[in-house]
C-alpha cells in the first residue's frame, strides 16, 4: 500500500527551489528583447535609414554615424593582444579622439568597437548584462565562444535593418584557454589568432602580419600591438588619438594604458629612423 | 587588383610589378611585363586603364628616345618624371584623358642617386622614399614606413620587397600571379630573379 500511495505522492522537497516556469526563465540564455525602440513612422524603416545615413552612396546624407576605427587583437603564447586607437569620426568630422573602443565585460573578456559608435557602445554594452547574467545563472563565468555568439545571433536577427558593427571578443577562460572571435555586423562570427577590424585594417595587418609569431615574448607582442596601431593612425585619416592597449592572460587582463599617439609617432621616428617618407623638405 | 610596389636604397631602385593581365573576372596572361624603359637609366612602372597604360607608356618612351636622338644626351629622372607629369596634366585636361598610374625609378647619374617618382592618374607628382599603387597602397606603405632606411643595401630592400609581395599573397583576396622585378642602378637597368613558390600562411 506505501509503495503504490509514494508512487502518486510527489516527495516533501519538490515544493523546494524555483518553480517549473521559474526553472524555465532560468534556462533561457538571453530573454527576448522587449523591442522598445522607437522606429522611424514610414512604411520601410531600414530602407529609410539607410537613405539618411548612407554617407557613402550620397555624402550630403542628413544622418552622419560616426565610424572609422583600427582595431587589432591576437593571440600568442603569453595570452591574448588588444589594441585600439580612439578616434571617433562622422563623415569628415572628428567627433572624438578620446573614445574607449575596448569594453570590459568582466575582467578575464574584452570587446572591442568598430563600426557604429552607437551600435557598438549599445550592444556591448548589453552583451555585458548578458555575460553577467549568465554568470548569475550558472555560478560560472561565460566561455568566449558562448558570449560571442550571444553577440552574434543578436546582430543577426537585426541582419538588414541597418546595424553597422565590427567587433572582436577576446578572453581566457579555463575551459577554453586564451580565445580571440570575430563578430561582425554581417552576422559573420569566426574564431582565430589574429583579427584586425576597422577602415585602418590594412595598414595593422601590414605591420602585424610581418613580425607575427605565436612564441612573441610579452613585451614583443605589447610592442607589435601598439606599433601597429601607430601605422594604422599615420597611414589612415579616420584613425588616430591615443593608442589603448590590453593584454589578456589566464588571471584576467592588464591594461597598459591609454597614450598619446603624437609623441609616440615622433619618438618611433627619430629614434628609430623610421618614417623616413616624412620629411621637413619643399618639393 | 594591378600591384605596383617601388624602394630606393642606397645605390638603387627596385621596381616591383605583378604579372597579372585581368580582364573583369579573367586572367588573360600570367606573365604580363607593366614597364618600359625610358632611356638606360630610368624605368617606368604603370597600372590602369586596360589599353590606356600601353599607349601612354609606349607614347611617354618614344617620346623620350626622340628627345635624347635630337640632343644627344639622356635625360634626367627628375627631367623624366616631370616631362611625363606634364603630358599626363596636358591630357587630364583633353577630351580623352589617359587614366594611368606611374610609379618611375630611376638613377640619376650626374647627382650619383637613385630615384622613385610617384604618379597618379590625375598628374600628382611627388618624389618618395618607397611608393605603391592601387592596393598595394594599403598594406604595403604601413609595412615600408616601418620597415624602410634611406641607406638600406640592395639586400635589404629585396628583403623588404619579400615582406610586402609576402603580406599581398596573405591578405589580397585575388591572385596577382607573382611580381616582375626590375632593378635600376648606376650600371643601368636589369630584371632580377624573384622565386615565387614559397607558400604563405594566413596567422
Amino acid at each position: 500500500m506505501d509503495s503504490l500511495v509514494s508512487q502518486y505522492s510527489r516527495p516533501a522537497f519538490s515544493n523546494e527551489g524555483p518553480s517549473h516556469e521559474e526553472q524555465l526563465e532560468l534556462s533561457q540564455a538571453a530573454p527576448e528583447l522587449s523591442l522598445k525602440f522607437a522606429l522611424p513612422p514610414v512604411s520601410l524603416p531600414s530602407a529609410w535609414l539607410r537613405a539618411m545615413t548612407d554617407d557613402y552612396s550620397n555624402p550630403s546624407c542628413p544622418i552622419k554615424i560616426a565610424h572609422g576605427t583600427t582595431t587589432l587583437a591576437f593571440r600568442f603564447k603569453g595570452g591574448i593582444v588588444v589594441a585600439t586607437d580612439s578616434r571617433a569620426t562622422a563623415g569628415n568630422w572628428i567627433a572624438s579622439q578620446t573614445v574607449k573602443k575596448v569594453i570590459e565585460i568582466n575582467n578575464c573578456l574584452l570587446g572591442t568597437m568598430a563600426g557604429g559608435a552607437a551600435d557598438c557602445q549599445y550592444w556591448l554594452a548589453y552583451l555585458g548584462m548578458q555575460c553577467r547574467l549568465h554568470e548569475l545563472r550558472h555560478k560560472r563565468r561565460i566561455s568566449v565562444a558562448a558570449a560571442s555568439k550571444i553577440l552574434a545571433n543578436l546582430v543577426y536577427s537585426y541582419k538588414g535593418m541597418g546595424l553597422s558593427m565590427g567587433t572582436m571578443c577576446a578572453g581566457v577562460t579555463p575551459q577554453e584557454g586564451p580565445a580571440l572571435y570575430y563578430i561582425d555586423s554581417d552576422g559573420t562570427r569566426l574564431a582565430g589568432n589574429l583579427f584586425c577590424v576597422g577602415s585602418g585594417q590594412t595598414f595593422a595587418y601590414g605591420v602585424l602580419d610581418a613580425e607575427y609569431s605565436y612564441n612573441l615574448s610579452d613585451e614583443a607582442a605589447l610592442e607589435l600591438g601598439r606599433r601597429s596601431i601607430l601605422a594604422a593612425t599615420h597611414r589612415d585619416a579616420y584613425s588616430g588619438g591615443f593608442i589603448n592597449l590590453y593584454h589578456v592572460k589566464e588571471d584576467g587582463w592588464v591594461k597598459h594604458g591609454f597614450s598619446d599617439t603624437n609623441p609616440i609617432f615622433w619618438k618611433t621616428k627619430l629614434e628609430k629612423g623610421e618614417f623616413s617618407n616624412v620629411t621637413a623638405e619643399m618639393v | 587588383m594591378e600591384v605596383l610596389l617601388g624602394i630606393t636604397g642606397k645605390d638603387f631602385t627596385i621596381i616591383a610589378a605583378s604579372k597579372a593581365a585581368m580582364r573583369g573576372a579573367t586572367i588573360l596572361k600570367a606573365s604580363d611585363d607593366k614597364t618600359r624603359e625610358l632611356n638606360s637609366h630610368s624605368l617606368m612602372a604603370f597600372s590602369g586603364e586596360a589599353g590606356d597604360t600601353v599607349q601612354f607608356a609606349e607614347f611617354i618612351q618614344a617620346n623620350i628616345q626622340l628627345y635624347s636622338m635630337r640632343n644627344s644626351m639622356e635625360l634626367s629622372p627628375s627631367a623624366t618624371a616631370n616631362f611625363v607629369r606634364g603630358e599626363l596634366a596636358r591630357a587630364l585636361r583633353s577630351r580623352r584623358p589617359y587614366t594611368v598610374n606611374l610609379l618611375l625609378g630611376g638613377y640619376d647619374k650626374i647627382a650619383d642617386k637613385p630615384s622613385l617618382y610617384w604618379i597618379d592618374y590625375l598628374a600628382s607628382l611627388a618624389p618618395v622614399p618607397y611608393a605603391a599603387h592601387g592596393y598595394a597602397q594599403y598594406y604595403c606603405l604601413s609595412l615600408l614606413d616601418k620597415h624602410h632606411h634611406p641607406d638600406i643595401d640592395f639586400q635589404q630592400g629585396m628583403k623588404i620587397l619579400r615582406m610586402c609581395t609576402e603580406e599581398l599573397k596573405r591578405r589580397l583576396p585575388i591572385d596577382f600571379k607573382g611580381v616582375t622585378v626590375k632593378v635600376i642602378t648606376k650600371d643601368g637597368i636589369r630584371e632580377q630573379e624573384y622565386e615565387d613558390d614559397q607558400k604563405v600562411v594566413v596567422p
